[in-house]
């Protein structure tokens, strides 16, 4: 089935999605998505930040769709024609839409473990305004822990529903749920039940924000002075491929690998996760890799600071400051 | 006088029984269609008539049964949609509390034509006392054997069932109600598959509305070309008016299509009038979510042709001049009605209902709700006006169902026509005490 | 929001023993679970739960949703995740006869706030509240449907419409002299017009 996004054209299987049509194109046409991930069975749909404009339905039907839609909801049909970034109505919807998510959002960033990695934080910042119109009171909850190595920071939910497939997909019993309604919903377990399964973990990791966070690794560090490094280990339980994230020689976090769309690539188990904070519990592979526009390739990189000096002696060249002097 | 198909028998005494019930005529289409026709050609006179979905969206519906998919071995049903919540909007609970036997029969000749062996009707929980009578009647049905194996010794069986809600709007939305029959919380689905592929538990389903059901009992006997002369243009049949507000003779109305919208405000025969001699200042002609209209346009279109009580001509001159007849929800102000304390009573509403699964609803609705307050007590700006209008712009079509668009035109259709009152809202300063609606935010927080 | 809907687990055990439906509830949770196929009787959740706000005081405790779960085989949370979203079910204790009074367009348009300012100056108790005596519950409701006999109010299954002062003085008269507890699955309703 041929579509085209953005002016690029591409073939893909029957029962694509536009947005996983997108992303095989590329990260200048792929729209931005909260609550969609590609592991987890029926996600998608809520946020709404990846909505696109269909102009052309397919060959057969060119009628365009008369609203946006969610493109990673909305198969491709033969011969469509969409329109993300190209419409100028599309990036003002998604405007609206990120200050819908922001406006009950504490933007606690500062004390936040998520800062850095935080999808919300990136969306924001690539696809908002630069001020809020909203003047009333933030919605609050009270923190909760589910179990001991979780901590439920609800004030920051953006309830993409991701943690609630993790837990129906991937474990036996879930306890854990979104309860209330409308703009009280909340993410909540029965009655502060624990989340006791030995994948119950991953729900940190699938979360955009920082709503789930690692009790283990919580306040110990800011994730731009760690450092990201894929390691393995014989695990009877799950793959035993993770990332660990280093400062000088401690594992401060176990985290799972995750893919150029920050989705994790393959689910880890809790004794991964928690129990082997120790670089010899691993067979260290080397760095992860990172994206170059992400906060954490910051201090990281050798090769990032030679390119740095690189530019600097050809400014150097042309007759700039010298750079081994300060201003 | 009008013909009326639905409830010309309201006042019988003991209507509400089957044997009166009975007497005056009723279950003549189960007869006639299971002993003369096939089911299709109960599809076909459906088709024929024009009967659209008296709901609120105004789907043709012998094309929503043609759309469901008849897989081998697979069960169908047939869900009928009592869950009306609408405000402005009281047709259904009229009719199924006076004459419950008029939607049992629409249920089973309706199922008939869909091969459906099991029905349910979903009704809001509210109308638990409602839900009552229609027991009653599905018993009697039983006893009678309207309902149950082989109906009139033919090879057609049918069960039908009632099942209560427990008070959220949005399950008058037909994925929303699928997910609460099921037992789950109200969340719409996104669509697609529709319910006609798979809808409850997985199985075709068609969602009908209690009126449009029991619309298909008359089609049946009078045939689709004669209900279709009734009416005008694609507006066929008869259509329950649901009457409120500021008017002499509040109630529920039968109405052939294409009655003067003026006449029915004004008649005797029908509202009988604004209340205490005062004038009419705006109305909302199809239930709350529909764009509320000033006098002027609501008696006349914008190119001078009087306005009537049908699909086409409600919409004439779309969102800009027009409105939507939706439910049939009435709703009549007269001149001293506020129109933003009114669209706040509604905005509130919205929010209160939204179910919370996408963001564009769960947080624009609430956002609409605190502005709105500031309006009445007497700190909103003047762009605040044009605050609102953007936060409803940026909801409108950009959410999963339709509680976006709901929630999104009346604050549309409130500023377009009546800016003016906001801004002198705003510019007054005046301050009411809204310590009241504080208190209300609170219960709904528990 | 949050803490308040969370007990602890010990309470919940300790209590759990003393729930349980009388014979001709259960007997009515069974049929209700008889109306939905082999397999579905998560489709009785809402009905059933009814019932049990009915049997066990007005209100859905912790162990009234265990035991509910338990009854139709599913998990608590499934059954928390609905009893939370559906605004008839009260998560917390409320009083025997709870007043839900209807706000929205063609109530308020009739007075519907006026009728509920003198509830609450009669009860002496604000929204959301319930009288010391543990009789009367005040709740403000969204449209009921009665648009066309505004304003009104339900309590249990009974609606109360084209309500005036005189006539509000009468219903809680009436309902203080019976002084039982009105639900929504009453089969003894007593519409009033």
């Amino acid at each position: 089935m041929k579509v085209t996004i953005d002016g690029k054209e591409i073939d893909v299987p029957k029962g694509t999605t536009i947005l996983q049509a997108a992303r095989m194109i590329g990260a200048e046409v792929a729209p931005p998505a909260m609550c969609y991930y590609s592991k987890l069975k029926s996600s998608g749909g809520y946020c709404r930040t990846c909505i696109v404009k269909v102009t052309k339905g397919s060959t057969a039907n060119p009628t365009p769709m008369p609203k946006p839609v969610a493109s990673c909801r909305t198969e491709v049909m033969d011969g469509m024609v969409v329109e993300n970034f190209t419409s100028p109505e599309i990036v003002e919807a998604r405007k609206g839409i990120v200050e819908f998510l922001l406006i009950n959002h504490p933007l606690d960033c500062p004390v936040c473990d998520q800062a850095g990695e935080c999808k919300l934080q990136d969306l924001g910042y690539e696809h908002g305004l630069a001020e809020s119109r909203y003047e009333f009171e933030r919605r609050e909850f009270d923190m909760i822990d589910i179990g001991d190595k979780v901590k439920l920071h609800m004030n920051r939910c953006i309830l993409c529903y991701r943690c609630v497939k993790v837990a129906d997909q991937l474990t036996d019993g879930r306890v854990h749920g979104v309860i209330n309604r409308g703009d009280a919903s909340e993410i909540s377990t029965y009655i502060e039940q624990v989340i006791d399964n030995e994948f119950s973990g991953n729900v940190i990791d699938v979360c955009p924000v920082g709503a789930l966070t690692d009790k283990t690794f919580r306040f110990k560090q800011r994730v731009w002075f760690t450092k990201p490094v894929d390691a393995h280990r014989n695990c009877p339980t799950c793959s035993g491929k993770v990332r660990l994230w280093i400062k000088g020689e401690d594992v401060l976090r176990v985290t799972a690998r995750k893919d150029q769309w920050d989705e994790v690539e393959e689910f880890i188990c809790n004794a991964c996760r928690y129990d082997h904070k120790k670089k010899s519990d691993w067979e260290i592979e080397g760095p992860s890799p990172v994206n170059r526009h992400s906060v954490i390739s910051q201090n990281q990189y050798a090769h990032l600071n030679q390119q740095k000096l690189e530019q600097l002696k050809h400014q150097s060249a042309l007759g700039f400051m010298k750079i081994d002097k300060k201003p | 006088m009008a013909r009326k198909l639905l409830i010309q028998n309201d006042q019988v005494p003991g209507i509400n029984t089957l044997e009166v019930y009975r007497a005056q005529g009723g279950y003549r289409s189960v007869e006639k269609a299971l002993k003369t026709m096939v089911p299709d050609q109960v599809t076909e006179e459906v088709k024929k008539s024009g009967l659209r979905g008296r709901g609120g969206a105004g789907f043709p519906t012998g094309m929503k049964w043609s759309f469901l998919a008849k897989p081998e071995g697979v069960p169908r049903y047939l869900v009928c949609n009592a869950d009306e919540s609408e405000p402005g909007t009281f047709k259904d609970r009229y009719l199924m509390e006076k004459i419950p036997h008029a939607l049992i029969e629409g249920m089973i000749t309706a199922s008939y034509a869909l091969g459906a062996r099991t029905s349910y009707i979903y009704i809001r929980g509210e109308y638990f006392y409602v839900a009552r009578i229609l027991e009653n009647a599905i018993k009697e049905a039983y006893e009678a054997g309207w309902l149950g194996r082989n109906i009139l010794g033919t090879d057609f069986s049918h069960d039908c069932y009632v099942q209560v809600g427990a008070g959220a709007y949005i399950c008058g939305e037909e994925t929303a109600l699928l997910e609460s029959l099921e037992g789950k919380r109200g969340n719409p689905r996104i669509k697609p598959p529709f319910p006609a592929v798979a809808g409850l538990w997985g199985c075709p389903t068609v969602v009908n509305n209690v009126e449009t059901i029991a619309a298909v009992c008359p089609i049946v006997n009078m045939g689709g070309d004669e209900y279709a002369k009734i009416g005008v243009g694609k507006s066929t049949g008869t259509k329950l008016i649901s009457a409120s507000g500021h008017i002499n003779k509040p109630g529920v109305y039968e109405i052939e299509l294409g009655l003067p919208v003026e006449e029915f405000i004004y008649s005797d025969a029908y509202c009988g009038g604004i209340r205490n001699g005062k004038s009419l200042k705006a109305v909302v002609a199809g239930g709350s979510s529909v764009p509320i209209l000033p006098a002027h346009l609501i008696l006349k279109t914008a190119a001078g042709e009087p306005r009537l009580m049908s699909y086409e001509s409600l919409s004439d001159g779309g969102f800009q001049t027009g409105t939507m007849l939706g439910s049939g929800g009435f709703i009549v102000m007269d001149e001293d009605t506020s129109i933003v304390k009114n669209l706040f009573t509604f905005t509130r509403f919205y929010h209160h209902e939204s179910c919370g699964q996408c963001s564009p609803c769960r947080e624009g609705t609430g956002w609409m709700e605190k502005v709105l307050k500031k309006f009445l007590n007497g700190t909103a700006q003047e762009s605040d006006v044009d605050l609102l209008w953007d936060i409803q712009r940026k909801i409108e079509g950009k959410t999963i169902c339709p509680l976006g668009e709901a929630a999104a035109w009346p604050v549309a259709a409130a500023i377009r026509h009546f800016k003016e009152e906001f801004l002198e809202v705003a510019r007054s300063k005046k301050f009411v005490d809204i310590s009241h609606y504080e208190r209300l935010n609170k219960q709904y927080a528990s | 929001m949050g803490a308040q809907v969370h007990g602890t687990q010990e309470f919940n055990e300790s209590k759990r023993a003393e729930i349980e439906f009388s014979d001709e509830a259960m007997a009515t949770v069974q049929k209700l679970i008889s109306n939905y196929p082999e397999g579905k009787q998560k489709s009785a959740l809402i009905p059933v739960l009814h019932v049990a706000q009915a049997e066990f005081d007005g209100w859905l405790s912790p162990e009234v949703m265990d035991y509910v779960a338990s009854i139709l085989n599913i998990k608590a949370i499934e059954v928390f995740e609905v009893a939370s979203f559906y605004s008839m079910f009260n998560l917390k204790p409320v009083g025997k006869c709870v007043f839900e009074v209807c706000q929205t367009s063609s109530c308020w348009l009739n007075g519907a706030e006026d009728i509920i300012k003198y509830i609450e100056k009669k009860l002496n108790i604000k929204v959301g509240e319930t009288t010391k005596d543990g009789l009367f519950t005040l709740k403000v409701a969204e449209c009921l449907g009665s648009c066309g006999t505004a304003p009104m109010l339900q309590c249990g299954a009974s609606y109360h419409e084209k309500l005036t002062y005189e006539k509000v003085d009468r219903l809680i008269d009436s309902y203080k002299a019976e002084g039982k507890r009105r639900s929504y699955t009453d089969k003894d309703y007593k519409n009033t017009l």
